[in-house]
């Protein structure tokens, strides 16, 4: 099972616990977190399922490579961190 | 008569009240949370508030209880971008069909409850059936070839920011884009025609000035009483119908500039509005630093310009095309500015009161 961690920042806005998910790829571990909490995913993704263009997701430290269709690999070992890109306002 | 205002900003919606000593800020809702769009639905007394988290995406949140509890309902989806439809921005890069911001939301007519309208960057028109719980998006509009035509001002991408609802007949309703005129239909949104005939774009060429699907009209409003009479702040004048549309005829003075982003029309007197000017398109600062409103009560033939309680010396406050709001009454208008001040005037703008001079950027303010 893959761990699934959100950046602390959305907690201000809707529930995102971490979550061991099963899952091949960055899409369907996902999809099974936005199964079990469906308003997180329009946090993270927009409606066509692309990453935001300020959100970030690491897999074990390593930047994924597919923000559109999240099609990069995942371990059952795996980390996937969900962050926020920096920016000013 | 409104004893209430909402104040949307950049960092949050200010709930304003007037009591026994005036005018005063009494709660705050979503702080710090960048607010693009509000409203307070005379029909049902339900509230939305749209709020833009830049980098979690476009947010709706809705309370049924004036304000005391809210709870996130569905935004505007846009549809799935067919295999090879491509569309491109200002400069050549392709863009998504997918929402960036919630421009305009505006109650349906009084026989349609439960109908609230939406406009959107990039160019969307949604309506809902469910008090804004749920999303449809216009697709007549959408797929009309014409959207195509349309770009951004300001904004990157062309947005729809007035919706106008004939109160004699729900079905017909006019919207506004920038870039892209002024659109109609009377059948409920089953087919739209471009109504700017007569607006003239002063930024594209001389050959393209009076096309109507590129014009920029930056607000539209329209005279509840008597529907066929609209206004527009177009980006390089004023605009007035009084044929529901079908021709605009400019008005050339008013006061110290055309330019703005702003206009209030009169409920019952559809010759009497309100502008809040700018320098003009490359200063968007007001006049000499004298912050005025511009009123008309002729039409457009002349305007007073109003100051009595505006700051008049090194002032730069703009004010955006949400920002100013007038009563069921027609006697009160606010107004609010990218610097955070605000202003009230319970007697058609003869005098003008402050309430505030350190609130963030305003976007949108509302009575209700």
């Amino acid at each position: 099972m893959a761990r699934v961690r959100f950046t602390a920042n959305l907690e201000r806005h809707v529930a995102a616990p971490t979550a061991e998910v099963a899952g091949e790829t960055v899409c369907a571990a996902l999809e099974t977190v936005f199964q079990a909490n469906p308003l997180l995913r329009g946090y993270v993704v927009d409606e066509r399922g692309a990453l935001r263009k300020h959100m970030l997701i690491f897999i074990n430290g390593e930047q994924i490579a597919d923000r559109e269709k999240l099609s990069d690999k995942v371990g059952p070992t795996d980390e996937i961190f969900v962050l926020q890109a920096l920016s000013g306002g | 008569m409104s004893d209430r205002i909402w104040v949307g900003t950049k960092k949050g919606i200010f709930e304003v009240e007037r009591g026994a000593g005036g005018w005063r800020i009494v709660k705050t809702h979503f702080l710090a949370d960048d607010t693009s769009m509000f409203l307070s639905d005379p029909r049902s007394g339900t509230l939305l508030a749209a709020l833009d988290h830049g980098h979690f995406g476009a947010k709706m949140h809705r309370s049924g209880d004036g304000g005391k509890t809210w709870q996130e309902v569905g935004v505007p989806e846009y549809p799935p971008q067919p295999d090879g439809e491509v569309e491109k921005d200002n400069w050549g890069k392709p863009w998504a069909w997918k929402l960036i911001r919630v421009w305009a939301l505006e109650p349906g007519h009084k026989s349609q409850p439960g109908v609230i309208w939406c406009g959107t960057l990039p160019g969307g028109l949604f309506r809902s059936r469910d008090n804004g719980a749920t999303w449809q998006i216009i697709d007549t509009l959408w797929n009309n070839p014409m959207r195509k035509g349309w770009f951004g001002g300001g904004a990157d991408y062309p947005g729809i920011h007035s919706v106008c609802v004939d109160p004699r007949d729900g079905r017909h309703v006019h919207v506004g884009v920038s870039c892209g005129g002024v659109w109609a239909t009377e059948d409920d949104g089953q087919t739209w025609n471009c109504r700017a005939d007569g607006m003239r774009a002063a930024y594209m060429p001389p050959e393209k000035a009076y096309e109507p699907n590129i014009q920029d009209p930056h607000i539209v409003v329209q005279c509840p009483a008597r529907p066929e009479a609209m206004w527009a702040q177009h980006h390089n004048g004023i605009f007035r119908t009084t044929d529901g549309a079908k021709s605009w005829q400019e008005i050339k003075e008013a006061g110290p500039s055309v330019f703005g982003f702003a206009v209030a029309v009169h409920p019952r007197n559809p010759d009497l509005a309100w502008f809040v000017p700018a320098q003009k398109d490359e200063k968007r600062i007001p006049v000499d630093g004298k912050v005025v409103v511009t009123r008309t009560r002729d039409g457009g033939k002349t305007f007073e310009v109003l100051r009595n309680g505006l700051p008049q010396d090194h002032a730069y406050d703009l004010v955006y095309r949400h920002a100013l709001a007038i009563d069921e009454t027609g006697d009160r208008l606010v107004f609010g500015s990218t610097t955070g001040s605000c202003w009230i005037s319970e007697n058609q703008g003869d005098s003008w009161s402050c309430l505030s001079t350190h609130l963030p950027p305003i976007r949108c303010i509302k009575f209700g």
